[in-house]
């Protein structure tokens, strides 16, 4: 098959280039090696709509998180994805770091951050009371926000779906080759053809862009371990609240989520495998302990799960969005690391830009819907609003999530619409079934059953999280 | 759905159709309570009792040996016997402090029940691997025991084929046994503590028998394999429970079973302004088994987690008495008195008693192994009992009965400890 456009990895990046690509008249087609989009750094980071302040001014980093941090409340309403402007708070705990905040400052203004205030004690206690009493003062942004990543990506890749864009799973592109007029492209199983090739393989990126040679940069995985806290404690802390950088390293940060539990985390060791997403104890005690110079007293018997992120660290210090200089219908979108979720829409628009430049996008869809409406969600709609839903379709009132009053109708629509749910991961980021306290203690093997009844696989078919993670060996004897 | 009317009146609402919710509405209705509901979230009434196929159930209650099934049915069939209304399916979303029970069901949507009185019977979740913060990957084949249990009983699927179990406690017990039963490899059931959480019969009957280790002060520190398990490492802990990095060592498994203890599900006591024991997780109640919020009552393992479903339906029959008391206005209201934990105890249930009335029975909890044991209960300084035990362990729950005259003499907090004999 030969497309007009293929764009490798359908992380947050992928997936927002591709929701851009199918505003115009071509052929688009998202090439995944996993099982679900959003598999890698865009499922397991702080979920943080950064304002701007952090990247060294005149950087693309710079640059395009100003104006993600902007863009992000329309695009987050447009997918109905879970965003809310909390604001952040980066907090000194002595003069010293005051100094810090006051660079931070003076940078934040450079790089075009409309409101940036340095608050002193008082104010600072007024807006998150349950700070550590060593607090001094703060850097205040309150652009910044936070937006569930997993569901941005999902959401993003949904609405591209929705508007032609085609994705292949488990698509793992093994080679990548310049035949001319198009790339060919293949994974194990199957090759496609396409006249403009997007990389955003993420961790991988420096892979893939070697594999036609292109060797200037080099992206090595930072990892970062987290605990996520029970929603009773989500409220702790209203802002993001970030440490201000020392000698010793930029800190941790205690957040709320978008869905409202609570985030601490996360450590950053730079590793050399890129798959090595395990949790330590020594790292989770460590980051634990960092956390709680901010938030101290955080009630450990809170934590739900822990996880691992693994953030794509560029050789260069900067994203890399540039043609390849010796195969220039190859885009590289690559070390999209910190602030690159908050950058995603502009990143997107970015190489929209580039591809216009290169007289690519000519013909606009007029039937482009850029709009994606979320999986309706019983569990918070008013009386009278769930009444008659689930009058209209009685699957919304059958609980099967009891943790977060998850009906089947949403599991239902999770594996239905675009793009579907093949697996149990799949189905809790979409509609937070097993995400919750008892972490699909009770209702895994109802979501299993279901992920079976409508794949039509028997139940020792249904994966976690794509093939050979299968959830149960076989029938009984 | 049904269409009809959105709100209804009754006089008891049973939150739960498990085996404290079925004992608490039928004696409820003896007691001549007509107009109750019981409201469960399963398909089928009996609660975690339907996934139970091994039998032990009902030795104190019945002085037989029954299945969990079997258990259940003989209180769903008095449930049908006596008329009792029950709605399955049917998830309750809220209670309120003045007793309107808001549930949703595909059957009926979404309904608001006001209710004379309430009684709690949600029972209990496991702990999760997050709760208990087990380092490593995060692969398919790492369930608590009860999720197995219903895979294996309820769904007829295996989980696994290589397993390991971390905790003692008495559903990871039966479920080394129940695997091994089904061709599993059963590799060990490792134990954080030095002493297991089950039941000594379940050690006898699960592990002996059956030749599986049991490793004492052994936790998981690591968790193994991409997409499935494929091992994890265990180490002996120390006299602090901190692993100890010389004695760890890696076991090649498909399945780690988790039976880590459990939580009384109380997110719905909170909402209704219900005080909790921050020790058992549950509400605090007084002998009646009413909590802090008038007319709600709690019973079963949403109070405490117990050991025997026999001592749950026992509790039950109280809150449901209580209830029943409540509702026709002859709950006797007097001063009440703490009931307090003391040395060697980690918690006492009720927390608050009257101390006045008939005999009454104080269920604790050991907090360590004690050989040679003397429970004693004191109030206001004054011993009023004492008694003898050759062991008591914290896998068993234990009682002590205070008669009349004892109760007569309470003057002031009463204090359950744990000592040596001298």
């Amino acid at each position: 098959m030969r497309y007009d456009i293929a764009v490798i990895g359908a992380g947050v990046t992928g997936s927002m280039i591709a929701r851009e690509l199918a505003k115009y008249n071509l052929s688009v087609v998202v090439l995944e090696k996993e099982n679900d989009v959003a598999m890698g750094s865009s499922k397991a980071n702080s979920g943080i709509v950064h304002a701007g302040y952090d990247a060294r001014p005149g950087t693309l980093k710079a640059r395009l998180n100003v104006a993600g941090c902007a863009m992000m409340p329309k695009v987050a309403s447009e997918l109905g994805v879970p965003y809310r402007q909390n604001g952040s708070l980066v907090v000194a705990f002595c003069d010293e770091e005051m100094a810090a905040v006051q660079e931070l400052y003076a940078r934040g203004r450079l790089n075009g951050v409309e409101h940036l205030y340095v608050l002193g004690r008082e104010q600072l206690f007024s807006l998150e009371p349950h700070l550590s009493p060593a607090a001094v003062g703060a850097l205040y942004a309150p652009d910044a926000g936070i937006v569930c990543p997993y569901s941005l990506t999902i959401a993003a890749m949904g609405n591209a779906m929705d508007n032609g864009v085609e994705l292949k799973r488990n698509f793992p592109v093994m080679s990548l080759a310049d035949r001319g007029a198009s790339f060919e492209i293949s994974s194990p199983g199957e090759t496609v053809e396409a006249a403009f090739v997007i990389n955003a393989a993420g961790l991988y990126a420096d892979r893939v862009a070697a594999m036609v040679g292109d060797g200037f940069f080099t992206i090595r995985p930072r990892r970062g371990e987290y605990y996520l806290f029970d929603r009773s404690i989500g409220n702790v802390v209203r802002q993001t609240v970030f440490q201000a950088p020392t000698a010793m390293g930029k800190g941790v940060l205690v957040t709320p989520t978008a869905h409202g539990n609570l985030l601490i985390g996360p450590t950053a060791e730079d590793i050399d495998d890129k798959e090595d997403k395990k949790t330590t104890a020594a790292g989770l005690e460590k980051m634990t302990l960092a956390a709680a110079k901010s938030v101290p007293g955080l009630p450990l018997n809170g934590v739900i799960t822990a996880f691992t992120g693994l953030r794509a660290v560029g050789s260069t210090g900067d994203f890399i969005i540039t043609q390849s200089p010796t195969h220039p219908r190859l885009i590289h979108a690559a070390a999209i690391e910190s602030p690159g979720l908050a950058s995603s829409p502009a990143i997107a628009a970015y190489v929209e830009a580039m591809l216009q430049g290169m007289g690519v996008l000519t013909h606009k869809r007029r039937e482009f819907n850029p709009y994606r409406a979320p999986i309706p969600c019983p569990g918070k709609m008013g009386e009278d609003e769930r009444y008659s839903l689930i009058a209209h379709d009685p699957a919304y009132g059958r609980i099967v999530c009891r943790c977060e009053e998850i009906s089947e109708g949403e599991i239902r629509d999770a594996i239905r619409r675009n793009p579907p749910a093949a697996d149990t991961d799949g189905v809790k980021r979409r509609v937070r079934a097993g995400m919750g306290r008892c972490q699909g203690g009770f209702c895994l093997p109802l979501v299993t059953e279901l992920l079976s009844a409508e794949l039509g696989i028997p139940m020792d078919q249904v994966t976690k999280r794509g093939p050979g993670s299968e959830i149960l060996s076989g029938p009984v004897k | 759905m049904k269409r009809e009317n959105r709100t209804i009146h009754v006089s008891l609402v049973v939150v739960g159709g498990g085996p404290a919710g079925l004992a608490a509405a039928i004696r409820c209705r003896e007691q001549g309570i007509e107009d109750l509901l019981i409201l469960e979230r399963g398909p089928r009434l009996g609660g975690i009792l339907r996934q139970c196929v091994h039998s032990g159930f009902g030795v104190h209650k019945f002085n037989e040996e029954l299945t969990g099934p079997e258990y259940a049915d003989r209180y769903i069939d008095r449930v049908r016997e006596l008329g009792i209304p029950y709605r399955c399916d049917t998830m309750v979303t809220d209670i309120s402090a003045d007793h309107v029970v808001t549930c949703v069901s595909e059957e009926h949507g979404l309904t608001r029940i006001k209710a004379g009185a309430v009684i709690l019977a949600m029972g209990c979740r496991e702990r999760s691997r997050g709760a208990v913060r087990i380092p490593g990957t995060r692969p398919a084949g790492v369930y608590t025991a009860g999720t197995a249990q219903l895979f294996v009983n309820l769904k007829g699927y295996m989980p696994g084929k290589r397993v390991v179990v971390l905790g003692s406690g008495d559903i990871g017990l039966i479920m080394a046994r129940r695997m091994r039963l089904e061709g599993a490899e059963v590799k060990a059931v490792l134990e954080l503590m030095p002493y297991s959480g089950g039941l000594k019969r379940n050690i006898v009957q699960c592990l002996e028998d059956f030749d599986i280790p049991l490793l004492l002060s052994h936790t998981v520190t690591e968790i193994h394999g991409e997409n499935r398990l494929t091992g994890v490492t265990i180490a002996r802990v120390d006299e602090n429970l901190r692993p100890i990095e010389e004695t760890k060592e890696f076991i090649d498994c498909d399945t780690l079973l988790l039976s880590v203890g459990l939580i009384p599900e109380n997110e719905l006591a909170r909402a209704a302004g219900v005080e909790l024991d921050p020790v058992t997780g549950g509400a605090v109640v007084d002998e009646h088994r009413e909590t802090s919020v008038g007319g709600i009552f709690s019973c079963g393992n949403v109070l405490h987690v117990h050991d025997l479903v026999d001592y749950v339906s026992e509790e039950a029959e109280i809150a449901g008495e209580s209830a029943a008391l409540y509702l026709k206005g002859e709950l006797p209201r007097r001063q009440t008195v703490a009931a307090r934990a003391g040395n060697g105890v980690r918690y006492v249930v009720p927390q608050r008693i009257s101390g006045g009335g008939e005999e009454l029975r104080l269920f604790f909890r050991p907090d360590q192994v004690c050989r040679g044991a003397m429970i004693s209960v004191s109030s206001g300084g004054e011993l009023l009992r004492v008694r003898n035990r050759r062991i008591v362990t914290p896998g068993e729950m234990e009682s002590i009965v205070l008669k009349e005259e004892e109760l007569r003499r309470v003057h002031g907090d009463i204090t359950i400890e744990v000592g040596l004999k001298s």
